[in-house]
This record gives C-alpha cells, structure tokens and sequence, in this order.
C-alpha cells in the first residue's frame, strides 16, 4: 500500500524531508519502522513515537493507515 | 472603566467567568521564551496568583525571545525579574516569585499550592518531574516544547486524561535531543506557542471550548502547518508514576533518566592508580590539562580511534562541562567497553582541583 509518511523535529533533519510516499508491505508499525531504519542509518539513535491517520499508536499495531506520522520529544523552551 | 471589561462582556466570559481567573492559581516553570508569554497574558488576565519558579539568570542572548526582560533585567533572576516586571502590569494581583531549581524535594508541597502548572521548562529532566509531581498531586499539566522552527503543546492530567508520559513513557538518551541554547531558536516561535499555552489555561479555568487533553499540537512556524495527534491514556504508566509517591522526595534525579553510574566525580578518584583519562575535546580547546597523564581523543572521531583505548584499564572521560564525555561514555558502553566513566567536572574544574591539593601537599611540606 502507498503509505505518506511525516517526519518531525530532528527526525526531518534525518530524513532530510519533510514528508514522502513509500510504497509498503509490511503489516505492523514496527515492520514499517524496521524499513525505516534501513533507509535512514541515524534514525536507529533517535527517540520518537508514532501516529498512525493522527493517532499515537504503539509500534505491535497492525499497520492500517495511509498518514503515518514520526514523532520526537522536544526539549526547548 | 473596569481593566478586564473586554473579558466581561464576552458572553462566555462575563462577570462569573472573570471571578473563576480571579480566583485561580496557576505555576508557571521557568520564566523562558515560553514562560514570559505565559506569564505576561495570565497576568494580564488577572489571574488572582501566579507562581514563578527559576533559578536561572537573564543572559544578553535571552532578550532575543524572553519579552518580559530588557537591558536593566541582564544577571538577575529571571523569576524576580520578571515579578517586578508583571506587578507593573498588574498589581491587583499576587506574584510569588522562586528563585530557585525545581527539584523532587520542592515539587509535591509546590504543586499542591496551585490549581494548575504550565510547563515551560527547557530539559527532559525538569519536564518528567514536572509531570510526575502533577500525577501525584492530581493537577493539571499545560505542556508545551519547542524546537527550532517547531512546537508541541497539549493538556495533561486534565479529567482523566493522559500525561506526558503516555505520549513519551521515558525521556530520550541523554543529549540526543538539543535544546534552544545548542540548537537556536526562532524568537516568536516560543512567543506563539506559549500563547496558546496561556489560551489552554484559561479554557481550563473557564470551563470553555475544547482544551488540548487527549491530543498533541503540533505546530511548524515554517510553513504554518498543524497537526493534531490523539493520544490515549495509559493507565499502566500512570500508575507507575503513582507507586513512586511515597519515595518520590528521595529522588535525586527524575528514575530512568540519568545513569547515575557513568558519572563521576573527580575528587573521588583522583587517587586511583591504573585510569586512563580521555580529553575528549577538539585539540584547539583550552585550558589544557596537564598535570593529568591525558590521550586526547575528540568526541568527533571517538569511534574510529577505539583502538586507542586500552580496555584493561578503567577509562574516565572529560570535555568542558560534562556533557560530550557522558555521550563518549554511551559510545563507549555501545562497543562493550564497560569500564569506562564520564567526570562531573570540566577541564578547567580538574585543574583548579589539581592546583588546591598541589598547595596543601606543599603546604604540609
């Protein structure tokens, strides 16, 4: 399935993008994060959690969505 | 004329809505980029008591962002600072201001003083204990964190909904996510989220609109796109949270936050035969220590000289403060090097040390 993906914060910095479509098979969360780490090396360091159609889900749920959004904690203020 | 008539005649607001402002107490932590605009439109409303809690002084590079402060506010506590500034805004109301860090022994008495906290701290550690104190305390949290062109706000604790922690159950690896001060900071980015924060709190305080509890702002001053996740609460993490009440004032730091064990100080092992030390700084960084047998190794080529470790000694790293030797020391344990410490004390602390107990052997002499 054709999946958009939204990168925040620091995760955009490592992915270099904003946003993009990928084309996927897996069936979880964690499969597609796994893909992830495989295309991008440094994501492996980074802290985030995921949204799933602008849901935070854990990385065990079946992947449904075609919005899957990469979340990392910020500490600024 | 009435200073809050342009509340009171919103009819949302009015006269019974003023009175609720009046009469709340809210916590403001850390009078920063996205403190002073907290601070500045919560006292503009009229919010009956306002707490202040900084332990921080107001630096030239504030004033890009930190709208309370001016030329005359540079080296003073920013809580006092910005208390004197706030009273000239509105001295009908009252400002306690805490010149001091929020630590596990301070918080939970803190917190109950208060209807709500807002969160406008700048570390990881601050804003675990931030959160846990609210769970324990039963307060509601306004939250919100900034990153360059980017913000994050939502409600926690608020009727029965998540916390901090069921969006991020545990704080990152330490030094992996920079803070304003290392990575900069748009200057109105902390001024348009912490607005929205000062919104959040009095929606609570009214009882009006839809709040952000259950849900994550994100906001990118970039391109002016928000989106808003749902989160749902985890009763598992709260409840975590909850059974660490009775030992929670004992804390030194916020638990699985610090890995207390890689760091050291130096007058506690400066005796010690068999360590190696590592200057993990760039060579071009003074002081230089040399009265320390010292490699120096750069944090930034780290990895590919770890064959210049000798792993049959135990390995004490240093930089300047204390941060790059404690990512070295992550480094290190990452490649099964375990004996290996990251020093409190920066370089020049090591000398100063080195030097006070050069004049007591002299002086013994």
């Amino acid at each position: 399935m054709l999946i958009t993906i939204k990168y925040f914060g620091l995760i955009a910095e490592v992915t270099n993008t904003e946003e993009e479509s990928l084309e996927f098979s897996g069936t979880t969360i964690s499969d597609l994060v796994n893909a992830l780490h495989s295309k991008y090396d440094s994501l492996k360091n980074k802290d985030f959690q995921i949204a799933q159609n602008q849901e935070l889900v854990d990385f065990e749920t079946k992947l449904t969505g075609d919005e899957i959004a990469l979340l990392p904690p910020f500490a600024g203020g | 004329m009435n200073r809050y008539n342009r509340h009171i005649i919103l009819s949302e607001i009015g006269q019974v809505g003023q009175d609720k402002i009046s009469n709340a107490k809210v916590l403001v932590i850390g009078a920063g980029g996205l403190g002073c605009p907290v601070l500045q439109y919560l006292t503009a409303a009229g919010v009956g008591t306002i707490g202040i809690i900084d332990f921080d002084v107001v630096e030239l590079s504030n004033l890009q962002r930190q709208v309370l402060y001016g030329k005359s506010s540079l080296g003073k506590n920013k809580a006092l600072a910005a208390k004197e500034r706030l009273e000239d805004l509105n001295d009908a109301i009252s400002i306690q201001a805490y010149p001091e860090p929020l630590t596990y022994q301070n918080a939970i008495l803190l917190f109950y003083q208060y209807d709500i906290i807002v969160d406008g701290s700048d570390n990881f550690e601050t804003r675990y204990l931030v959160n846990d104190a609210c769970i324990i305390t039963k307060t509601p949290l306004v939250f919100s964190a900034i990153y360059k062109f980017e913000g994050q706000v939502s409600v926690f604790n608020y009727k029965d909904g998540p916390s901090y922690r069921c969006l991020f159950p545990s704080p990152p690896k330490k030094d992996t996510v920079p803070n304003c001060s290392e990575i900069g900071v748009i200057g109105v980015l902390p001024g348009i989220i912490g607005s929205m924060q000062a919104n959040e709190v009095l929606k609570i305080i009214l009882g009006i609109g839809n709040t952000l509890s259950g849900k994550l702002l994100c906001y990118n001053a970039l391109n002016n796109q928000t989106s808003t996740l749902k989160i749902k609460r985890n009763d598992m993490v709260i409840q975590t949270v909850l059974n660490e009440k009775v030992s929670f004032k004992d804390q030194k730091t916020s638990f699985n936050c610090v890995n207390e064990d890689q760091d050291v100080s130096f007058e506690n092992i400066y005796l010690e035969d068999h360590i190696q030390y590592v200057d993990v700084r760039e060579p071009h960084e003074q002081p230089k220590v040399n009265n320390l047998n010292t490699k120096l190794i750069p944090l930034s080529v780290l990895e590919k000289n770890l064959d210049q470790i000798d792993t049959s000694k135990k390995t004490v790293l240093f930089c300047q403060s204390g941060m790059r030797s404690k990512k070295a020391v992550e480094i290190l344990k990452e490649r099964n090097i375990n004996n290996c410490f990251s020093l409190i004390e920066g370089a020049t602390e090591i000398n100063n040390y080195l030097k006070e107990q050069h004049k007591i052997l002299s002086n013994d002499k």
